[in-house]
């Protein structure tokens, strides 16, 4: 019985490419009811089914992560073929066409747009710091307020946010929910078809982060 | 909107304890750390420090198994600080649960680490924690081993020395008024945080809400650590967040 109840579980396969911030994430999962698996080879990512990309640090490191791993290539065709995926924060930005983190780099080019220094000053002259750490509100797009994965958020949700950079899409339909750091806008929440990226932890995110996770694993 | 001030818990840990101490020295058990970070994170803490005050004793960090039950619990961010000094300390931590490392004594001595870590595995995640105590002349010196050990450097000059080589955020905890409830070094937070760019978390010496009032309005602190005034129910996280609230300081909104 036990046996049948571990088969149930969604299988969720979390990308280890060498930045460590996997044990945080496949607890969160573990606690919603996830089955987890670590992957790093190529041929494990052609079968699996919902792809964590999660992510901490450089952007430049991140992508030579996927590279030497030769991972860039299965996650565009798992991604291509419209199975689940998830980038968190570092994840998140590496679904953009290219960052300018320690200079030009290309990224997955998943999401039309680039990855950018947040500003340390918005529109009215006002200074803020730099990175951007702490807990701030989500605002959902008409689209984020349809889409599946964002289905329990409401008027409170807030996220969890540590980073300095932040992706610029291209096309507004790429975004499902947005946050306001000193009036300068931050795309929260990216989407291409069963892709999805989101720049805060949501598993470090309280309730809110662990209900968006629990949507993602039915997807 | 500016970002929300951060409610963060200190928790000081010796061994399997959590304790508080006057000016971070003559310790007092206070109880079971992964009961005391539950709690605080049930009634909405937006982080959690965790600081082993022994560490320097035993040359190592010992919180790891701390750390790693109480994420089984806790869903905010964890900060783990205490005796680290090398790149495997920090990726140790990290891989049971931490998401930030403080540093204070092994920055002094190699200041390369703070870069270092930085660049491994990102600025978010390297705090440099500084133990500041005031000279007769309205300056400040960095301390190390819980405000025992005199470093000879300055405080305001260090922090801004860390922000160059890339550290995302300083805890800055005032010897001589952590422990004591009469508020926190007001003028120290202010000068580092009008210093430096990264976001300053204000430590040491909160006795009441109006303290912490203070050190975000007058002072600019970005996030405000919490220890006995909650260890001891002086107040709690709900109490404090309302207190925000109604004072027009931004925090999380949150319902337990």
């Amino acid at each position: 019985m036990i046996l049948m109840f571990e088969n149930m579980k969604p299988k969720i396969s979390i990308v280890d490419y060498g930045l460590c911030n996997l044990y945080n994430v496949s607890n969160a999962l573990e606690h919603i009811g996830a089955q987890i698996e670590i992957i790093d080879k190529p041929k494990e990512v052609k079968i699996a089914k919902h792809i964590i990309l999660p992510g901490v640090g450089a952007f430049k490191n991140g992508m030579r992560g996927l590279k030497l791993r030769e991972l860039i290539d299965p996650l565009k065709e798992h991604i291509e073929k419209k199975r689940p995926f998830l980038g968190i924060c570092l994840g998140m930005q590496m679904m953009m066409s290219k960052s300018y983190e320690f200079g030009e780099i290309d990224g997955l080019d998943i999401i039309e747009g680039n990855v950018v220094k947040i500003p340390n000053i918005n529109s009215k002259n006002k200074h803020h710091k730099i990175p951007h750490i702490g807990w701030n509100k989500i605002f959902l797009s008409i689209d984020g307020k349809k889409n599946q994965l964002l289905k329990s958020q409401d008027k409170k949700s807030s996220m969890y946010f540590v980073h300095s950079y932040k992706a610029e899409c291209n096309k507004d339909e790429n975004i499902l929910a947005t946050t306001s750091y000193n009036d300068v806008n931050i795309a929260a929440v990216i989407n291409k078809d069963n892709a999805y990226g989101c720049q805060f932890h949501p598993e470090k995110s309280g309730k809110y982060g662990l209900e968006l996770l629990k949507q993602f694993i039915k997807l | 909107m500016t970002s929300n001030i951060r409610l963060i818990s200190r928790l000081d840990i010796k061994g399997p304890n959590l304790i508080k101490g006057i000016h971070l020295e003559g310790l007092r058990v206070i109880g079971n750390p992964n009961d005391y970070a539950k709690k605080y994170y049930e009634s909405g803490i937006d982080e959690i420090i965790y600081m082993d005050t022994v560490a320097s004793l035993y040359g190592r960090n010992n919180l790891s198994e701390i750390v790693k039950k109480t994420v089984k619990d806790v869903y905010v961010p964890i900060t783990v600080g205490g005796g680290l000094r090398s790149i495997d300390d920090v990726k140790y931590l990290l891989r049971c649960g931490a998401e930030k490392v403080a540093i204070n004594t092994a920055a002094t001595k190699n200041p390369e680490l703070i870069t270092e870590v930085s660049r491994k595995f990102g600025s978010q995640c390297m705090v440099l924690s500084i133990e500041a105590k005031r000279n007769e002349d309205s300056s400040w010196e960095v301390y190390t081993e819980n405000g025992r050990q005199k470093t000879g450097m300055s405080v305001l000059e260090w922090a801004k020395k860390g922000e160059e080589l890339e550290a995302g955020e300083i805890l800055l905890t005032s010897v001589d008024n952590e422990g004591t409830k009469k508020g926190f070094d007001y003028e120290l937070i202010k000068k580092v945080s009008e210093s430096v760019s990264i976001p300053v978390i204000a430590s040491g010496g909160m006795g009441c809400h109006e303290d912490l009032s203070k050190a975000v309005k007058d002072s600019s602190a970005d996030a405000i650590a919490m220890a006995d005034i909650l260890h001891y129910d002086r107040s709690d996280v709900e109490s404090i967040r309302n207190f925000c609230h109604a004072n027009d300081i931004n925090v999380r909104e949150y319902e337990a």
